[in-house]
């Protein structure tokens, strides 16, 4: 957005306008998009109950009230207590994260076979993968809900990474095949020359070089199962199987809508995206920028 | 150290065949260029020694050891890339153990030899640096350093200098040559550059359309190249050709050319079986066109256009129809401009014979 940190621009001197003026850009850009996550964050912390159009978000009563209660629910299970939303957060970062890994184990060989082989049905194939990517993944949502049911695993977290793993791998595919593209086979004959064998080739030369990219990828396989309510809400009927967007969807309920509980149940539901944005940043700037300059 | 031996080496890609039975033998520490314009197969030919290509048909050896179907890192040869090739996650250090990580070296062996080669090279300060901190110059002596310290028995070099400027190139050109005769490893050079070939090499292999067109020392190959070919891609300006029939001598033994338009004759040196009314193309090359007094020239060149690089002079003419450079020192052209009519002496003429291309000795 400004120049900054911008490599062309080192070495120049900026002067006091160019660098107000870009920083009030920034400033807007930033207000603009944060505004309303700031009226998100107001609503979690008033004591008022009713949500009302006021400028500046700021809370009313503030109070910590809300929080723990979305925090703290816990249900009674025979003679014991189950932290419930404890829960129900385990349920959705495991989810999350074994679709990730589901995903992104079975689409990096796929990814680098399309990548680097030639072989029958390959650009067919690639055509299918594509397909399936026309179709929104609620389209399936029956048959889904049949197989599991077939299969015993309505209600479990198994059942849903694979419906999730399943619609994460072709995306997946196609965003590492590219990063693989890009990444020049003249490394892995290096190193194949220099004694390794293709694996080696490929797991100490090609999979660093494409970390950044596996990175996003898993990155965005985390996010759309994490996100991920529609197919959530039908194959999961317990409470205690639900995953986070399905509790938070809970507060709006036909009669009555707990909109302080949905806000403040919106903000603990975005910590774990905003941690790991954080961890990842530096591999998320290289690996969105990825295959846009060979190596 | 080991003789690098090729053997009726045929490599197909498809329908197209790249290589097309190729004979080489390269005697044990010798540094063997090949050289071609782009498409002949030399790369092919060395991605088939480093074995990152399967031959089509044929046989390679090193020493006495069948490598045809061996792995890469079975062969024991160490290969610098065009790109370099280094690995961008490694360190400088990191790039250079690589090769003897992957065979298990001991530690101690390896930071020995790593340092031994960065000493050898200057690149201790850079050991700590990742690849995309260095320049160029730095990046192509950290990839000569990663095929050195494994100390394999073939060096393959695949057109190492081309990403370097021109004055880098010329240097690094020397620093490869000493390397190689410090080191005595065989090695196996790709290139374009004729230069590089004709001063890096101990023989020299010119490849074109798949085929060895000629191979020797590099001088013997220029002074007598066996084909137009090999006449025309190497030196620089290149050779001077000229279309001609073959005439008897008036009144006399012998044979003349007549040059391209009919307009020029000149005097032929006799050849085996050479008789008159056969078409061949006159080569010559422009260092062999020699400035002398007016009526004492074999031919006179019409100047159309000079280039004055220092110590010599380029002047462009054209002479019965055809364009011709000729390069005179720039003490005994200085007055030579545009429009002068020049009397030159041709010092060496070679002979061509127009169908085949091939040298009429």
């Amino acid at each position: 957005m400004s120049g900054h940190g911008d490599g062309k621009d080192a070495g120049r001197q900026v002067s006091w306008i160019e660098s107000a003026a870009s920083h009030f850009v920034v400033v807007l850009a930033v207000a603009f998009a944060l505004y309303p996550v700031l009226w998100v964050i107001a609503l979690a912390f008033s004591g008022t109950s009713t949500p009302e159009a006021r400028v500046l978000p700021i809370p009313r009563e503030p109070t910590f009230d809300h929080l723990w209660a979305v925090v703290s629910t816990t249900r009674e299970v025979g003679e014991s207590t189950q932290w419930l939303f404890g829960r129900q957060l385990a349920n959705s970062l495991i989810v999350s994260i074994s679709t990730a890994l589901v995903g992104i184990g079975i689409a990096i060989p796929a990814a680098y076979a399309l990548a680097r082989f030639d072989f029958v049905g390959k650009e067919r194939g690639l055509r299918v993968l594509l397909a399936t990517q026309m179709f929104p993944a609620v389209a399936a949502a029956i048959p889904l809900y049949l197989m599991l049911d077939a299969l015993g695993l309505l209600n479990s977290r198994t059942g849903l990474v694979l419906c999730y793993a399943t619609t994460a791998v072709p995306f997946a595919i196609f965003q590492l095949r590219a990063a693989f593209e890009s990444i020049p086979v003249d490394l892995e004959e290096a190193a194949m020359v220099d004694g390794a064998t293709r694996l080696q080739a490929f797991v100490k030369v090609v999979l660093p070089a494409a970390r950044p990219a596996i990175a996003v990828t898993a990155l965005f396989a985390f996010m759309s199962a994490y996100n991920e309510f529609i197919l959530a809400a039908t194959l999961l009927g317990k409470e205690d199987m639900f995953t986070l967007p399905v509790v938070l969807q809970r507060f709006i309920g036909e009669y009555d809508a707990q909109w302080e509980a949905f806000a403040a149940g919106a903000l603990i539901v975005s910590l774990p995206v905003m941690v790991l944005f954080y961890v990842l940043q530096r591999n998320l700037v290289a690996g969105l920028t990825a295959g846009g300059v060979k190596g | 150290m080991v003789a690098v031996t090729v053997s009726q080496v045929t490599k197909r890609f498809g329908a197209t065949e790249v290589l097309k039975g190729i004979d080489i033998q390269v005697p044990d520490g010798h540094f063997a260029v090949l050289v071609g314009p782009s498409g002949c197969g030399k790369s092919t030919l060395l991605r088939c020694l480093a074995g990152l290509e399967e031959v089509t048909s044929g046989s390679l050896t090193f020493g006495e050891r069948d490598v045809t179907s061996l792995q890469p890192r079975d062969r024991d040869v160490a290969m610098v890339f065009q790109s370099y090739a280094l690995y961008p996650h490694l360190s400088v250090r990191e790039n250079l153990a690589f090769g003897l990580k992957l065979r298990k070296t001991d530690a101690a062996t390896i930071k020995a030899r790593v340092d031994e080669v960065a000493e050898m090279l200057g690149l201790g300060p850079l050991l700590g640096r990742l690849p995309k901190a260095l320049s160029g110059g730095q990046r192509q002596r950290v990839a000569m350093g990663r095929a050195i310290v494994r100390r394999p028995a073939l060096f393959l070099f695949d057109e190492p200098l081309s990403n370097l400027d021109a004055a880098l190139r010329a240097q690094v050109r020397v620093d490869i040559r000493k390397l190689h005769d410090q080191l005595g490893a065989t090695s196996v050079y790709v290139t374009h550059d004729q230069v590089e070939a004709m001063t890096l090499a101990d023989v020299m292999f010119v490849l074109n359309g798949g085929v060895v067109e000629q191979s020797g020392r590099p001088l013997e190959v220029y002074e007598a190249p066996a084909s137009r070919f090999v006449a025309g891609f190497l030196g620089s300006p290149a050779m001077n050709f000229i279309a001609a029939t073959t005439v008897a001598e008036p009144g006399g033994e012998g044979l003349r050319a007549r040059l391209g338009d009919g307009s020029v004759t000149i005097a032929l040196p006799p050849r085996d079986g050479l008789g008159a009314g056969r078409s061949v193309d006159v080569g010559v090359r422009p260092h062999d066109l020699e400035l002398c007094a007016q009526g004492e020239g074999d031919i006179e060149l019409t100047v159309d256009f000079v280039e004055l690089l220092g110590p010599e002079i380029h002047a462009h003419g054209v002479l019965a129809g055809t364009k011709v450079v000729a390069c005179i020192e720039t003490s005994a052209g200085a007055g030579i401009g545009i429009g002068a009519v020049i009397p030159l002496k041709i010092r060496r003429l070679h002979l061509f014979d127009r169908e085949s291309g091939r040298t009429l000795r």
